[in-house]
């Protein structure tokens, strides 16, 4: 499966090569029952449009002026303003720190929650001990529990550690996710043999060096997957990094949301809209890069429930 | 796994080695699991638990060490608010209106995303796209495109003959923008996370299923949705979970940080309503009791899914 999703442009061929093999019956036309028809085709473009138009059109905003974009018809082109307006919004919000501090927020998230993830995944998949059933159900029911439940308090944990402001106050909390652990046990499961781990204690491994030379190795693709996921939630969580920290020190979402307002009709909406193209430009980058592995990493069945 | 393993060491006067081997296997995976639930007891439990006393007393934001025992006063002022049911309205309206149809075209799209076609991997990343958008771009984005005045919504329903529509002011309208927000940012997300449990399932079904003479649709509701309904359980869930905590869209819509979910609060949620009362009204412990209503209120919806599943297998089972 992992080999026709790393070549989706040729899968028509590598689907019926794949499909050939076990019968003969396609001949008699039942092979087509899984290439797509042209009504698929424009239900897809619709839908792909419609998944970048606002993209498009945040560029476009971004690229004019504050009353060309408050003019109806709104523009459907861009133009020559970027540069002005992505001034404008650094003056506003402190876009610059901001990016950093978001970089450095979803760094040490995403590192921390794979590798704790990892290693528990590993644990509940492949260990025995006793508890487990009743600790991996735990784990999974955590999963339930909104987080502004925690809020309140959490916020006079922070206070009284005086840790108000400070990059700290929003990654301690992050550290771990029971989805990733539940990612991961699942991924485990069906990628990690049973017999390679006793191979390894027979051999006289611990394991520590069990994790590091067996473990590590196999849950790569799976630990990039997890790892992108959470970088993007960890870069685009809203609610707490807005209640502990300020415009002094934001993440990107904090200060989008100082450069950002409705309805009013003084604010330069052109600017507001850079400032969401840019908050969105780094993740959109990775995804242009790093989409189809991605994509692949997500199909080919570790999240499956 | 574990007999084999213990047939090999020596049963008598076990060396230093050996007792060194029998800790580690005992212990290791007590340290593998232990950094989650040390960081879930610090960051999740136990807050948990202090918000639950919090909501029995009253406790002003800036003086947050004064506790003022009010026991279930809390709850019962909330109950007899208008505002916190408007808010729990808004939520469930609000929710049905994103998770359905996000659901509903996330398995359309997996469906057309698992057929062999040309540029299927444009199609996938495409889709996923607005994933990568954070909750505060895309609602700004929203914003403008929902503008009554000059945004692109109005502008082409206007080119179609629907009359002007106040997507801020009135309740239905504002709702739906709120929703579209929901659904435009999820539906790639749940479609990938089908498109992964609908490669899982075997192809000679399909093939079988086609010989005998079923169509494409029939496929789709006899074979497809059956075979992938544990994966539909699950979106479901976190759905009705992510719809229950609805927070920036509608925060960001109203406005910024002064208007609290619109100016009739017609589509303020619980958690909106629980941040004002919370940090703009400084009232931690009725902020505490909406709270733990939110959660009360998702036990409850996670009850009544858990009988309807249990149900639907035994009389499934039955008939």
């Amino acid at each position: 499966m992992a080999a026709t999703l790393s070549t989706p442009t040729s899968s028509r061929e590598a689907g019926k090569k794949a499909h050939a093999a076990p019968s003969r019956l396609f001949r008699r036309g039942a092979g087509d029952h899984d290439k797509a028809g042209p009504v698929a085709y424009v239900l897809l473009s619709v839908a792909a449009l419609v998944s970048l138009f606002p993209l498009y059109w945040t560029f476009v905003a971004a690229s004019n002026t504050g009353e060309r974009v408050a003019q109806s018809p709104p523009p459907m082109f861009p133009s020559g303003e970027l540069w002005t307006n992505i001034s404008t919004a650094w003056d506003q919000a402190d876009m610059g720190t901001a990016l950093l501090n978001s970089t450095v927020v979803a760094g040490c998230v995403s590192l921390s929650t794979v590798l704790f993830s990892t290693l528990a995944g590993f644990a509940f998949a492949k260990l025995r001990f006793r508890g487990r059933n009743a600790l991996l159900t735990l784990v999974v029911a955590t999963m339930t529990i909104p987080p502004q439940l925690s809020v309140i308090p959490l916020y006079r944990i922070i206070t009284k550690l005086d840790w108000g402001n400070h990059l700290q106050a929003v990654i301690l909390p992050s550290l771990v996710a029971a989805f990733g652990v539940f990612f991961m046990r699942q991924f485990l499961s069906e990628a990690l043999p049973f017999e390679l781990i006793e191979a390894a204690r027979v051999d006289g491994a611990n394991s520590l060096r069990i994790i590091w030379h067996v473990v590590f190795p196999i849950a790569r693709p799976a630990m990039a997957v997890l790892g992108m996921l959470v970088f993007v939630q960890s870069w685009n969580d809203f609610f707490w990094p807005f209640v502990v920290l300020t415009q002094q020190n934001p993440t990107v979402q904090v200060a989008l949301s100082a450069i950002g307002g409705g309805s009013g009709h003084d604010i330069n909406q052109a600017v507001i809209m850079t400032g969401a193209l840019v908050g969105t430009l780094p993740l959109l980058l990775i995804f242009a890069v790093l989409g189809k592995h991605i994509v692949g990493g997500i199909t080919s069945g570790a999240v499956k429930s | 796994m574990a007999t084999h393993v213990r047939a090999e060491a020596p049963p008598a006067r076990p060396s230093w080695r050996s007792r060194l081997y029998r800790f580690d296997l005992k212990a290791s995976p007590y340290a593998f699991i232990a950094p989650f639930f040390l960081c879930f007891a610090a960051f999740g439990l136990f807050p948990l638990i202090w918000t639950g006393w919090l909501s029995l007393h009253y406790v002003d934001l800036l003086t947050p060490d004064v506790m003022e025992w009010k026991g279930f006063g809390n709850y019962t002022r909330l109950w007899s608010n208008d505002q916190f049911w408007t808010a729990l309205r808004n939520t469930f309206t609000i929710g049905v209106i994103s998770t359905v149809p996000q659901l509903l075209m996330a398995l359309g799209l997996a469906h057309l995303l698992n057929y062999r076609m040309r540029g299927r991997g444009f199609f996938r990343v495409a889709i996923l796209a607005p994933y990568a958008t954070s909750i505060a771009a895309a609602t700004l984005v929203f914003v403008q495109l929902f503008n009554p005045d000059y945004g692109f919504i109005n502008w082409a329903l206007g080119a179609i003959g629907i009359d002007h529509t106040q997507w801020y002011a009135d309740t239905w309208p504002s709702q739906i923008a709120i929703s579209t927000i929901v659904t435009w940012r999820w539906t790639g997300y749940n479609a990938l996370i089908y498109l992964a449990a609908m490669q899982a399932v075997p192809k000679d079904l399909y093939e079988a299923a086609s010989l005998d003479g079923a169509n494409r649709w029939q496929q789709f509701t006899r074979i497809t949705i059956p075979s992938i309904r544990p994966t539909i359980m699950f979106t479901i869930i976190v759905s009705t979970i992510g719809a229950t905590q609805l927070f920036g869209e509608p925060m960001l819509f109203g406005g910024g940080v002064g208007v609290s979910g619109g100016s009739a609060h017609q589509f303020q949620t619980l958690s909106l309503y629980m941040y004002e009362l919370g940090w703009p009204s400084r009232q931690l412990g009725r902020a505490s009791a909406v709270a733990w209503t939110m959660l009360l209120i998702l036990l409850l919806i996670g009850l009544v899914q858990f009988l309807i599943t249990r149900y639907r297998k035994r009389h499934e089972l039955g008939g």
